[in-house]
């Protein structure tokens, strides 16, 4: 019973509109009500009728366009705030900003950078360890486990992102870095001929470690992102694979990591942000430094952005606070950069993606 | 290198269900056989037995004997992945890898297969299995291009290339034609027939006219009714099953009497 019949048939019958012909029991009574008016009976009916369910879409039209508009509206708003707030650092003379007592830089960007260097070394280090376990363990969850296993796995693994920050940060400082003492003793001594590993200095305080623990912090998010894409590989594809003789090692390899591919790298970049910002666990284990230095093992090195506000603010005031919130703005640029340049990694193949 | 097959006795089941009862049937090497009948008759999970690729589902099992040039299938110590290579499969479906390009799809069997290939080789596999397959003139100057990139037809033809890349001794076909055009579906025809000088072919067909122009023998399927394993009723040359079959329910099928 379409809208056409309705059209035609209603002209011919306005005073019997509600026959059952006119359409869902609630319609008829609507287009008796505006037949009188003998505007085209059939077509007010019809038009009333598309008009409700028209004002619905468009009504649907402006809440999603407006949730769609606030995340920009809080996007310009922190980064405004950022720059507001920052802006006396800023355009302050490196003989005021000398004056705050933990300064020591000759300007601004002197001092943001090791900061920099440090986040980006701790998140990068930790991506480097968390991206082939989580990949591993998504694929183990969705191509290889026995079902049984698969459910609890992926559950717990759930479990360890509900996991407090400060939490990782006492396993990380009180049971983490004295379990790998002996690990970096040993890595300094038959590897200490590379510059990375040289001159361990106890307790395990260093970067490693933090990153370490960094690692298990952003693992639940990659690995549940990369589990679900890996589950959606088309079966189309799978089957494809199996019926050339692909044993499941090689079905992963060309079907299932293929088509992950743009999702993991949009879960490292997730987990990649988590890392950039985390704040507590960092600063409970790492011994802070501010030098560009690759020495991983050695305490007093690197300090992150976040745990340098985290450590620096409670005492703050004025000009320090302006100046921690600069080192902030530059955290902020460097996640917006890190997440364009994910965007730009997956669109670059996207013809491939299988997304079509 | 094409090869018979002959099934003996074979049940398929899935889990405790009874899928399919009983087939006997004689593949010939260098032939095309068409399997028809109704939808859930079964004529799939056999066709996907042949390759074992009704292993997918947990539980499928079979017992009987499908054996290959005299070479059981289900034989202790066969490897369902040695299998596969053996016999090729074309999908309802194409599906062509995504992530893969036109060259690099055809030659993904050969990859398994043989870990390296010398590029001039593989150039010229590339070239052999898609005129083979009656593609190369459509995409030759293209070959670096997403296979997704093609028209339905042409992917479909490129997985038929895919599949006669490794040169197998037997090609599966599951409904290749049913998500075609005609032009397509003609164009796929053509190739079969040219196919069967070199490989054995079976091909499960909805369209009956199909089976009709493309198929040497052709086996009817069919069902008793929901939850009852599906059965070989018949099989012959086809000329004989469209004109004079020997079971009233065959007769009724092809007729479109079915009921």
């Amino acid at each position: 019973m379409d809208v056409g019949t309705e059209q035609y048939a209603a002209p011919a019958s306005t005073q019997q509109a509600e026959t059952p012909a006119a359409g869902t029991p609630a319609q008829p009574q609507r287009s008796a009500a505006e037949a009188p008016r003998g505007e085209g009976s059939s077509f007010v009916s019809a038009g009333g009728r598309k008009a409700g369910s028209a004002l619905g879409a468009r009504w649907f039209e402006y809440l999603s366009t407006a949730a769609g508009l606030t995340i920009l509206v809080i996007l310009a708003a922190v980064a405004g705030f950022l720059i507001y707030k920052a802006w006396p650092a800023i355009v302050a003379s490196p003989e005021e900003l000398n004056k705050i007592s933990w300064f020591k830089a000759d300007n601004l960007l002197d001092y943001v950078a090791p900061l920099i260097f440090g986040t980006l070394l701790a998140s990068l280090l930790a991506l480097l360890v968390a991206v082939p376990l989580s990949v591993g363990i998504a694929l183990f969850i969705s191509h290889y486990s026995p079902r049984k296993l698969a459910g609890p796995l992926g559950y717990v693994i759930d479990l360890l992102a509900a996991i407090p920050s400060v939490v990782y940060g006492l396993w990380g400082a009180l049971w983490l870095a004295p379990v790998l003492d002996p690990v970096f003793k040993w890595m300094t001594s038959a590897l200490g001929f590379i510059p990375l590993f040289e001159g361990y200095q106890a307790p395990a305080k260093n970067i490693l470690t933090a990153s370490l623990v960094l690692a298990v912090m952003i693992l639940p998010i990659i690995t549940a992102v990369a589990r679900e894409v890996f589950l959606q590989t088309p079966r189309l594809h799978e089957e494809a694979a199996l019926a050339l003789g692909a044993t499941r090692w090689e079905l992963v390899r060309m079907a299932v990591i293929p088509f992950g591919r743009s999702g993991v790298v949009s879960a490292s970049m997730l987990g990649l942000g988590r890392a950039l910002g985390e704040t507590m666990a960092v600063l409970m284990i790492l011994s802070p430094g501010t030098l560009f230095s690759f020495f991983l093992l050695k305490p007093g090195q690197h300090q992150t952005i976040a745990a340098n506000i985290a450590a620096k603010f409670p005492e703050a005031s004025g000009l320090s606070v302006s100046t921690l919130i600069a080192t902030g703005l530059a955290l902020f640029v460097i996640t917006l950069a890190v997440n364009m340049l994910a965007r730009w990694i997956i669109a670059r193949r996207s013809e491939f993606s299988g997304a079509n | 290198m094409s090869k018979r097959i002959d099934v003996k006795d074979l049940d398929v089941y899935y889990g405790d269900f009874k899928a399919v009862e009983g087939v006997n049937m004689e593949i010939e090497a260098r032939s095309i056989t068409a399997l028809i009948g109704p939808s859930g008759c079964g004529k799939s999970t056999f066709l996907r037995t042949l390759n074992r690729m009704h292993e997918v589902i947990p539980g499928a099992r079979v017992e009987g004997q499908a054996l290959l040039d005299g070479e059981d299938l289900y034989g202790p110590g066969v490897d369902p992945v040695a299998v596969r290579r053996h016999i090729g499969m074309v999908f309802q479906r194409p599906n062509p890898f995504p992530t893969m390009s036109i060259a690099e799809n055809v030659l993904a069997g050969v990859r398994l297969n043989s870990k390296k290939i010398a590029k001039s080789d593989a150039e010229a596999l590339v070239e052999e299995s898609l005129r083979g397959a009656n593609l190369w003139n459509e995409v030759k100057d293209r070959l670096d291009r997403p296979g997704s990139s093609l028209s339905g037809g042409q992917q479909q033809r490129l997985c038929i290339a895919r599949a006669i890349a490794v040169k197998p001794d037997v090609l599966l076909m599951d409904e290749p034609c049913s998500a075609l055009d005609p032009i397509s579906t003609l164009a796929i025809e053509d190739l079969m027939h040219e196919l069967k000088s070199d490989y054995t072919i079976v091909i499960v067909t909805h369209n009956m006219q199909q089976a009709a122009r493309v198929s040497d023998k052709t086996a009817f399927f069919n069902i008793a009714g929901t939850g009852k394993p599906g059965k070989l009723i018949e099989i012959d040359d086809t000329s004989t099953m469209f004109s004079s079959p020997r079971m009233q329910a065959t007769e009724d099928y092809i007729s479109g009497r079915f009921g």
